[in-house]
């Protein structure tokens, strides 16, 4: 006995109803997940972008032999609360670099006082009544502006924040990630290759490929203290530099090479393999010149997200001693150092308002670089990924 | 044994005194130079036999069919011949498999050594993922088989020539050797085997993923190709097998049931089970 169109309808209904719902949940859930996005980076951007902006004032500078001796009296009383001091500390030294400035008075725009910066930007400042007056008697006169914040860029970390500069901490982490690809790029895709193509298929092969699984997966600040054990106080790696903690994060980061590695090798076909042995290639032939080159772009890419995940990494770096105040650019692996999620790290621990806007700068060119990471990743793979 | 002795007596009797391994009838217009010698080869996959007790003579600058319904053990005989099965971690092997005067299963032969004397096509096209020219030159190279860049070029032409794949390729050799036809693909396969100057060439269904058009370019090409080189091809396709080979094999669970002349295995077979499949009865 078959039923009629009408009887099949009447009980389809309750089952385009239940998918209907459960397609508008799915929707949900990823708008949900956008909004997320939306609200994390417009907040990052709102907070961070004027920390690429930063306030100048024009002021008359004499250098004099007092200048030298005592800096503040360079400017002048009422100009002296508006400079930053870190900038003022500078002259004997530009001074003692440039001898012809020595009795000549200039109008020069120089570094304002955070407090300033942040009185020109709108937000909440310790700035006295009398100083904003001066300030914006400034600012009508065409003297006091906000202009592109080079030193962001360009200088170390400091204690005054109109002087703080994520450029430490940005080549801190280009040492220490040059460290952990040299030691895990070529240790992670041997291991894999040996597992995949050469290794026997016994039980200590099959323990070693569980370890490594599970390695994967442990809390990242277990590798800071196995970095502290075994690097620090066995074989006295100097602490804080680019060295050790790229040596930490390359434990870290090699499961995760290892794992795309053997991937990709096993997304190879063996017809490629078959066909190398049938022409009479060896074992390492066949490696080399047949899977090697046909796997390289799932190799690269998983290593770039591996890379990605270490420069991100902060909790193991804390243990090493890589969360440091580190005011001049180093650009040797055994200097101490910092990376930029701990300069983010440390920033954001500040009390002065004005390092607010530093956290969410460097957050900003810390996901800028991560982003290029990752294009960079997908890029390779389009280009380099063949049919066969 | 009986029954086997009954039913070699039902058909036709052998018309020369046999030593296990030689065909029941003599191909009398083919060359009868030895090329590999097997004998009481034995193959199992972990604790099942897949081979059991073959002898077969395999002579040169022949084409010899191995035929069979699936699973009989004929690929996985191919395979024994340049060793490929080694590849496989559970095979065991046991069993004399000669050529040139030595075991090719000894620990002293070098497989490598093997597979450069014994070529290999495969039933799915498998080119390397390079140019045209890469894919005949690698080989070669690797072996050190030409030095000069021109000599190179000059083993290229060859091979493309030899495979008949020349003419339609000459204008593109630096093309990927993955965006020809299957059929081509499989010539250029041919191409990169006869490239080493091998002395034995094995075809494991070379034509099963071809069109009928490119099977009968590849029948053609294989009855050239023997004047140079010892054939041994597996097929599914009995009729390939009447056209193309001199000598055919016929595998059933395992064993050899029948080596003969092909016209005879053909029209006259010896054996009740190799003439029930001729016959379509199964497999």
């Amino acid at each position: 006995m078959s039923q009629s169109f009408d009887e099949i309808t009447a009980q389809l209904k309750r089952r385009h109803r239940k998918s209907a719902r459960l397609k508008w949940m799915s929707m949900g859930a990823l708008i949900l997940a956008a909004t997320f996005l939306v609200v994390f980076i417009g907040d990052m951007l709102v907070k961070g972008l004027p920390a690429f902006q930063q306030a100048q004032i024009q002021v008359e500078v004499s250098y004099t032999e007092q200048s030298m001796q005592i800096p503040p009296a360079a400017v002048s009383d009422e100009a002296r609360s508006l400079v930053s001091r870190g900038y003022l500390r500078l002259i004997p030294g530009r001074m003692r670099d440039n001898p012809e400035l020595m009795g000549t008075t200039r109008m020069e725009w120089v570094l304002a006082d955070s407090e300033v910066d942040q009185y020109l930007k709108g937000h909440y400042t310790r700035l006295s009544e009398s100083h904003k007056r001066a300030v914006d008697r400034l600012k009508e006169a065409g003297r006091a502006e906000l202009k592109f914040n080079t030193r962001f860029f360009t200088s170390g970390d400091s204690k005054m924040p109109e002087l703080a500069g994520i450029a430490s901490a940005a080549v801190g982490t280009v040492l220490t990630l040059i460290v952990t690809m040299a030691v895990c790029f070529p240790i992670g895709v041997m291991t894999a290759v040996y597992l995949e193509e050469f290794a026997p298929d016994n039980r200590l092969t099959q323990i070693i490929e569980i370890n490594i699984n599970n390695l994967a997966a442990v809390p990242s600040i277990l590798f800071g203290l196995l970095g502290l054990a075994i690097y620090i106080n066995f074989f006295g790696v100097p602490r804080s530099t680019p060295l050790v903690g790229g040596l930490t994060l390359a434990l870290m980061t090699l499961p995760v090479i290892i794992i795309a590695t053997r991937t990709a090798l096993r997304s190879v076909p063996d017809t490629i393999r078959q066909a190398a042995f049938g022409v009479g290639c060896s074992r390492w032939q066949v490696v080399r010149d047949h899977v090697l080159p046909l796997s390289l772009p799932g190799i690269m890419t998983g290593s770039i997200i591996g890379l990605a995940q270490a420069m991100g990494e902060t909790a193991p770096l804390i243990i090493i001693g890589m969360v440091a105040f580190i005011p001049d650019v180093s650009t040797s692996f055994s200097n101490a150092a910092t990376v930029m999620p701990a300069q983010i790290f440390t920033w954001a621990g500040e009390p002065e308002r004005a390092f607010t806007e530093k956290t969410a700068g460097g957050i900003l060119v810390l996901l800028a670089v991560l982003i290029s990471l990752n294009a960079c990743a997908v890029w390779m793979r389009k280009k380099f990924e063949r049919r066969w | 044994m009986n029954q086997q002795t009954a039913q070699i007596d039902a058909h036709s009797a052998p018309n020369h005194e046999r030593s296990p391994g030689q065909p029941v009838n003599h191909n009398e217009d083919a060359n009868h130079a030895l090329s590999i010698r097997v004998r009481d080869l034995n193959l199992w996959y972990g604790n099942n036999q897949a081979l059991k007790n073959i002898n077969i003579d395999i002579y040169q600058k022949n084409v010899t069919a191995l035929i069979g319904p699936s699973g009989c053990g004929k690929s996985t005989f191919l395979r024994c011949l340049n060793r490929m099965n080694d590849l496989i971690r559970s095979v065991r092997v046991q069993g004399l498999v000669e050529m040139d005067g030595r075991d090719v299963n000894d620990a002293k032969m070098d497989e490598v050594a093997l597979r450069r004397r014994v070529g290999m096509v495969f039933q799915k096209p498998n080119p390397f993922p390079k140019s045209i020219y890469e894919n005949i030159a690698y080989a070669p190279r690797m072996h050190d088989l030409v030095s000069r860049k021109a000599e190179q070029d000059e083993l290229v032409e060859q091979a493309l020539r030899d495979a008949g794949l020349w003419n339609e390729v000459k204008d593109k050799l630096q093309e990927p050797g993955t965006s020809l036809s299957g059929g081509q693909q499989q010539r250029l396969c041919i191409a990169r085997a006869i490239a080493v100057k091998p002395d034995v060439i094995l075809m494991d269904e070379p034509t099963s993923a071809l069109d009928p058009i490119s099977t009968a370019t590849i029948e053609d090409l294989m009855d050239k190709l023997k004047k140079q080189f010892t054939i041994i091809t597996v097929t599914h396709n009995m009729q390939q097998a009447a056209r193309v080979a001199d000598y055919t094999a016929f595998f059933h669970l395992g064993e050899m049931i029948e080596y003969n002349d092909t016209r005879m295995m053909f029209s006259n077979p010896h054996t009740k089970k190799a003439e029930d499949y001729i016959t379509g009865r199964y497999g």
